[in-house]
């Protein structure tokens, strides 16, 4: 099952890689991994997507808990939270796919943000199933490019 | 007072109450070895290489219990020093690496002697930091003692870059103590998991305790001994565990797994009850894991969430200090009534009449097994052994008897070959007034042949005994059982005169060929309290370690004594080595 795994670390020189490094010596999936700074300073904030029955998931979220620079380890898949992943996509618009790309972007709550050159880039925000499912639907149009964040997310409560 | 950082670093080890550093100096750490000269209160040990270094300082941790300190310099410093990293990782033992590191304006521009230390050795750390500013080291040597011995203890390094040991800033005082806001190794038991444990123990009718490193680790002897007692269950424990619980002890099954024996393994397939303190279900326990105790209730005692249904999933898992625990455990069965196990116990004893350690002796040969008995006559049970990696290394865990915690040192979970001797130098400074011994093998032993000059040196006088067959014995064995006895390398030709390497390095060196000779040999070796002493015997080259369980077999289909025949896997069970 496809879990979010929210990790929250001492921000020192170091600490992706040893998240990283934890996942490629244990043997874990990682799905998509995204880490920026945030209002916290001090603290390094990463969403993790991994991929895995119960038992290895525990095993992972163990496994985190005990890197010493591990501040907290919340699994969002088990809470209420909110997900979000952008993906940018560029299509080859120059034959007459203008018109069939737009019925999807409106559908999909896209936006065009850049047509150049007959090419066209396409924004769109969602949970990662939709950006799967705008990728799938207009499979039938040249995609020349994906590019995803990988998903964020935030838990719902003000306490977890 | 301005300090320069290597001042300050040495101030902070002697707060720490170092006493002992075991290292060896380079380009990079030469502020700190000038320091060093300056203090009387610590005593350095100049190796002749650095895995020497850790392993002496892990050796010392083992048997001291206090946590154990080398210092090396960058690039081949640090790199040299991995294999030992490693080896007291796996084992959780208590060490701090101090490892010089270029200066902070040339890290990563390939300067001499630079190497990614930290990169290196993050997978066999408990944590690393690296110092590039001088005002960050106080509270990194405060931290890396703290994380290293509390909580599952493991190795730590301080990675320091030579500028930082060249500046100077106020040093005032060594906090006393530290909060680390993301490592909180203080466990509270919960009582609750305490009662579904107690529910299960009174119903068992067929209980056995299955103990580990986590009990000598954890320093839990008494209470493990109290908890054990009381209950009157049997108890078998890890090779990391022996000594926790005294081996001649009524209640004691010896060790389990791979090379454990019979009354050992068939209670644990048999059980309806483990209680499985301070372990982690490795593979040479458990064996095939599809096998593993079919029969039996699992409690699970440790003190690292992450060793709780890594391998086995357990019925109740107890997290914290072993120690606290089992104390809880022997508290809350005191008015409790047992279940009557007298039927249990004659059935262990049945198998203990299998004898599973018996072995035939050959006229002309020494018995490597009798050579271990013989140890333990002549040491009357009371030395310190410690052990390199092979056939050795289980006749040592299962001849040798030990009585009590922190006697037996071996590199268990990563088997380090060249790990014995270097922990002996460093157990017997530990224990100056104990008879410390080193099992080895012709093999392991020349892999950290060259610490013999140290143990001149620095008169740490040790018994080595070298059980040589001419064989790397546990390869051959293998390769007898299961690779039709093709013995693919493992027979070492060309080997020195061990007595005259020995005598050159100024120690003593005793030959050992007939059986009638062994035990007068090892009289007269342990006669020389001051100095070591070389004591190298031909053993029988055809002999095999029993009982085992071959790979991909369970608990109740151990080989015994005697089998001489192909033993049949398959890969899946090959895969398991």
């Amino acid at each position: 099952m496809r879990h979010i795994i929210l990790l929250q670390l001492e921000n020192e020189s170091g600490a992706l890689s040893r998240v990283a490094g934890l996942f490629s010596a244990r043997g874990f999936n990682i799905e998509s991994l995204t880490v920026a700074p945030t209002n916290d300073k001090s603290l390094s904030r990463m969403t993790i997507v991994s991929i895995g029955d119960d038992d290895i998931i525990e095993q992972i979220i163990k496994q985190l808990n005990k890197l010493v620079d591990v501040v907290k380890v919340t699994n969002l898949t088990a809470t209420d939270h909110i997900e979000r992943e952008l993906a940018l996509v560029k299509v080859d618009v120059n034959s007459n796919y203008q018109s069939k790309i737009d019925k999807y972007i409106d559908k999909y709550n896209g936006k065009i943000v850049d047509v150049k050159e007959g090419i066209c880039t396409v924004e769109i925000v969602g949970k990662s199933q939709k950006v799967n499912d705008f990728l799938a639907a207009i499979d039938v149009i040249k995609i020349l490019e994906v590019s995803r964040t990988g998903v964020t997310g935030v838990c719902q409560k003000r306490e977890y | 007072m301005k300090l320069n950082g290597a001042q300050i670093l040495i101030n902070c080890l002697q707060k720490e109450g170092v006493s002992h550093i075991f290292g060896y100096p380079g380009g990079a750490v030469l502020h700190i070895y000038d320091a060093l000269s300056a203090c009387d209160d610590i005593t350095h040990i100049l190796v002749r290489h650095e895995q020497g270094a850790v392993h002496g300082a892990d050796g010392y941790a083992r048997v001291s219990g206090k946590c154990g300190v080398a210092l090396v310099t960058s690039g081949p410093g640090v790199t040299n020093a991995v294999t030992g990293i490693a080896t007291a990782y796996m084992d959780s033992i208590p060490i701090v690496v101090i490892s010089g590191q270029v200066s902070s304006t040339v890290i990563g521009n390939d300067a001499f002697q630079e190497v990614d230390a930290i990169g290196i050795t993050r997978s066999c750390v408990k944590h690393n930091f690296l110092v590039k500013d001088i005002n960050d080291l106080v509270n990194v040597v405060k931290k890396a003692f703290y994380i290293a011995m509390t909580g599952r203890p493991g190795p730590v390094l301080i990675d320091i870059t030579k500028d930082a040991t060249i500046a100077k800033i106020e040093f005032n005082e060594y906090p006393g103590s530290i909060n680390v806001r993301s490592y909180k190794p203080e466990i509270k038991v919960e009582m609750s998991q305490i009662d579904k444990a107690v529910e299960l123990i009174i119903q068992s009718k067929k209980p056995v305790i299955y103990s580990g490193g986590g009990s000598v680790i954890g320093n839990a002897y008494k209470t493990l001994r109290t908890f054990t007692r009381n209950a009157n269950f049997p108890i078998t424990q890890t090779l990391m565990g022996l000594g926790a619980y005294p081996a001649t002890d009524r209640q004691s099954l010896g060790m389990l797994g791979m090379h454990g024996t019979y009354e050992a393994n068939m209670t644990m397939h048999y059980s309806d009850c483990i209680i499985a303190v301070g372990v982690r279900f490795d593979d040479r326990i458990t064996g095939n894991l599809d096998k593993f105790c079919p029969y039996a209730k699992i409690i699970h005692i440790d003190i690292d969430p992450s060793s709780i249904g890594k391998t086995i999933s357990v019925d109740v898992a107890i997290i914290g200090q072993v120690n606290d625990i089992l104390s809880a455990l022997t508290q809350a069965l005191k008015d409790k009534k047992l279940t009557n196990i007298d039927k249990w116990w004659k059935q262990i004893n049945k198998w203990r009449a299998v004898d599973s350690l018996a072995y035939k002796t050959k006229d002309g040969v020494i018995k490597p097994q009798s050579v271990i008995e013989a140890l333990y006559e002549v040491t009357k049970g009371e030395a310190i052994v410690t052990s390199d990696v092979g056939q050795h290394q289980m006749w040592a865990a299962q001849y040798y008897l030990f009585d009590k915690p922190r006697r037996w040192i071996n590199s268990g979970g990563l088997g380090t070959m060249g790990f014995g001797l270097p922990a002996a130098m460093g157990a017997k400074i530990a224990m100056p007034d104990m008879d410390v011994a080193c099992v080895t093998g012709e093999g392991s032993i020349q892999m950290m042949l060259q610490e013999l000059s140290t143990m001149l040196q620095y008169n740490t006088p040790v018994k080595i005994i070298n059980l040589n067959n001419g064989y790397l014995g546990m390869v051959r064995q293998w390769q007898e059982f299961f690779y039709n006895k093709r013995y693919s390398m493992s027979y070492m030709d060309a080997l020195p005169d061990f007595v005259k390497l020995a005598e050159s390095y100024g120690h003593m060196g005793i030959k050992v060929e007939k059986e009638v000779d062994l035990m007068p040999a090892l009289v007269e070796a342990f006669k020389r309290k001051d100095r070591t002493v070389f004591v190298d015997i031909l053993t029988d080259p055809s002999e095999n370690v029993f009982p085992m369980i071959p790979s991909g077999a369970g608990h109740h289909e151990m080989l015994l004594s005697g089998h001489n025949d192909m033993v049949s896997t398959n890969d899946d069970g090959l895969n398991l080595v």
